[in-house]
């Protein structure tokens, strides 16, 4: 889950990480109101995406009627398909020096990752790829945590002068901040160094592990819902792993690779996906309430039902999608691939109830709903 | 980790519905199931074996080397530092949707120990002939007949396929490794790599990626240096970039993570990739030449 930079400061800040004084502002008066209570101020638009800089989402602004017509312009702006709806009103904060600071999960060594440069204010994947050398990184052992002595050493010899202190400080706050919200990435960028020697969080980007959101709940009402069609809300009221796509080869599998791979089979014989679909899981129960979702979709024309049982049976699978196809009867051509735990029975249920046979392979039945989608 | 038939098996959560369906399954299968847990069902028979309130316990009463978890996502640190504590040699952990500071938190304990894990987010492991854990269909006999093709899968579901499409085409299967649909997990595609390149009788390695995380990446450098050759197949060419696609782990941010570049980092350590798992036969047989 994301979180937007005005709700994932206040979390810095509760753990002593300084940041700008600022207020939030929907309208272009409410803006005016927080800048004539400051002086000079940034206005930044607020959406859960990066580069708002560059789409031209981020204003400075001397004066309170500047932040007016500023928060004018921008609220209402899209910004990476999100619309901006408020934008954040802070203090204008004199910078020395732009530093980067991170922790995240890290695959590859299996546990957090503390990651800072000197290099702040840029986009850090095109630091990591064009100097390296300045990027440092210190997987972290999540059982002992990040400690005051492990932030020194990680900044050592970077000239950091009198903000040295703050600057290690502050990045430990930043490691316990990710412990304690169950963060996949807390990253500030820029952290910086002001003229008069404070250590400030510019920017913040948080984003939360969904896994933790059932032990965290009160945090996670700060987050941003993910931007959902109204079929994908649906699907996820109902416990159903579902997202829109353009096509019209409507697909339902079970389990999250062998969905992808139904998908990439439509592509590979020429046709175009309507959807992920998966009833993996705990979710395999759920084949009719997914099916049924499925068939509302508009523009579909045909069907694959793909099913692999390993803990998914596919008896159990079959019978959901046959009461569907049973009580809503469907006229779009549907194509079956049944293999995996229970497929001796599913292919019995499919010849008795529907006078069906699966196809022989996912390619088969992927080839066959390509063809009649045409 | 492969798992052996000379494994002494714990499993976590026997009581279940699961946990006993699956236990059934895998006794049946010839899994050397030793004992059980349930932390307020102590002292009573399970399956045929004795249910132990931890697994420290069991390790007392029945001693056991693997541990299987039948566990609820916000309980499996609890349960699985408790193995790992009680030595367990291994862990199959099977539960989705645990958070990811707890997997990273015993994945770290393990380490420590030297104890393996496989998961989370698995559907387990299976040795043809020998035994599995977990949930998959080691005894549907047009899945896993034994043979020479070690299979490496992210996902159960499709791993189940390309079993299938091994036996279809001749070949059977020495090991299936189901290493977890998760953003981090135990045991990752290149450890897994390494463990079927050293497993007697496995020929050949059929790996079954998905997009999302560099994992393909890192183990197209140890492809390039195993003998026995590597066929590959990546899932999610066609889905769109910054969705999770079902699995946690299953997400393209830019470039990274994308099926494009897991393909060609593959197919520049002479890994064969395959266009579809119905090729699979196909591609086994001009690497192997028979």
């Amino acid at each position: 889950m994301n979180f937007e930079e005005h709700a994932a400061k206040p979390l810095l800040a509760a753990r002593g990480i300084a940041v700008p004084r600022g207020g939030l502002a929907r309208t272009p008066d409410e803006a005016a109101e927080v800048a004539e209570a400051i002086g000079a101020v940034v206005v930044k638009a607020q959406v859960p995406a990066g580069k708002r800089g560059k789409a031209g989402g981020i204003k400075l602004a001397a004066t309170a009627e500047q932040a007016r017509s500023h928060a004018r312009a921008i609220i209402g702006m899209e910004i990476a398909g999100h619309k901006v709806e408020k934008v954040l009103i802070e203090e204008h904060v004199p910078i020395e020096r732009e530093l980067y600071a991170a922790v995240l999960n890290d695959p590859s060594s299996k546990g957090p990752l503390v990651m800072f440069s000197t290099a702040g204010g840029m986009d850090i994947e095109e630091v990591a790829a064009t100097a390296p050398g300045k990027l440092r990184r210190q997987p972290v052992d999540i059982r002992r945590g990040f400690s005051r002595a492990d932030a020194g050493t990680l900044i050592r010899g970077l000239a950091l002068g009198a903000a040295e202190a703050k600057v290690a400080d502050a990045l430990t706050r930043l490691y316990e901040a990710y412990a304690a919200f169950d963060a996949e990435l807390l990253e500030i960028n820029p952290l910086v160094i002001t003229r008069d020697g404070r250590v400030v969080a510019l920017d913040c980007k948080f984003v939360m592990d969904d896994c933790a959101i059932v032990r965290q709940p009160d945090l996670a009402r700060a987050g941003t819902p993910e931007k959902l069609t109204g079929l994908e809300a649906t699907a996820r009221a109902a416990g159903l792993k579902y997202i829109d796509l353009e096509g019209n080869v409507g697909v339902l599998a079970n389990g999250a690779g062998l969905t992808m791979t139904t998908m990439d089979m439509v592509r590979h014989h020429g046709g175009r996906p309507a959807n992920f679909l998966e009833i993996g899981g705990e979710a395999y129960t759920q084949a009719k309430p997914a099916l049924e979702l499925l068939l509302s979709k508009p523009g579909v024309r045909s069907l694959v039902i793909n099913f692999c049982g390993a803990f998914a049976r596919t008896d159990v699978m079959t019978q959901g999608v046959i009461e569907a196809i049973e009580a809503l009867k469907p006229a779009l051509p549907i194509f079956f691939s049944v293999h995996g735990t229970g497929d001796e029975e599913a292919v019995k249920l499919l010849k008795e109830r529907l006078g069906v046979t699966p196809l022989a392979t996912m390619d088969d039945a992927c080839r066959a709903a390509v063809a009649a989608a045409k | 980790m492969i798992i052996r038939a000379t494994d002494r098996v714990l499993v976590m959560g026997i009581t279940g519905k699961q946990g006993t369906f699956w236990t059934e399954r895998m006794q049946a299968y010839g899994t050397r199931i030793v004992a059980g847990t349930h932390p307020t069902k102590a002292g009573g028979l399970h399956c045929g074996v004795p249910v132990f309130a931890t697994a420290r316990d069991a390790m007392k009463g029945a001693g056991f080397d693997v541990a299987v978890l039948f566990i609820p996502p916000l309980m499996v640190k609890e349960a699985a530092l408790d193995a790992i504590e009680a030595g367990a040699r291994g862990l199959v952990v099977l539960t989705e949707h645990i958070p990811v500071q707890d997997v990273m938190h015993f994945v770290a304990a393990a380490k420590e120990r030297g104890a393996r894990i496989l998961g989370p987010n698995t559907a387990g492991a299976v040795t043809p002939g020998e035994c599995f854990a977990g949930f998959m269909p080691a005894f549907n006999e047009r899945v896993f007949r034994k043979g020479s093709i070690g299979v490496i899968s992210r996902s159960g579901s499709l791993g189940v396929l390309f079993c299938l499409n091994v036996v279809q085409a001749g070949y059977g299967i020495s090991a299936f490794v189901g290493i977890g649909g998760d953003p981090i997990i135990g045991t990752t595609t290149r450890e897994a790599l390494a463990d079927l390149d050293a497993f007697p009788g496995t020929e050949a390695v059929v790996m079954v990626g998905e997009i999302g995380g560099s994992m393909e990446e890192e183990a197209a450098v140890y492809a390039r240096t195993m003998v026995k050759p590597v066929v590959a197949f990546i899932a999610g060419g066609a889905a769109p970039a910054g969705r999770k696609m079902g699995h946690a782990g299953a997400i393209v941010m830019g470039n990274k993570g994308s099926h494009a570049s897991k393909c060609s980092a593959l197919e520049a350590a002479e890994v064969t990739v395959l266009d579809t798992p119905s090729d699979v036969g196909a591609a086994l047989k001009a690497r192997l030449g028979r």
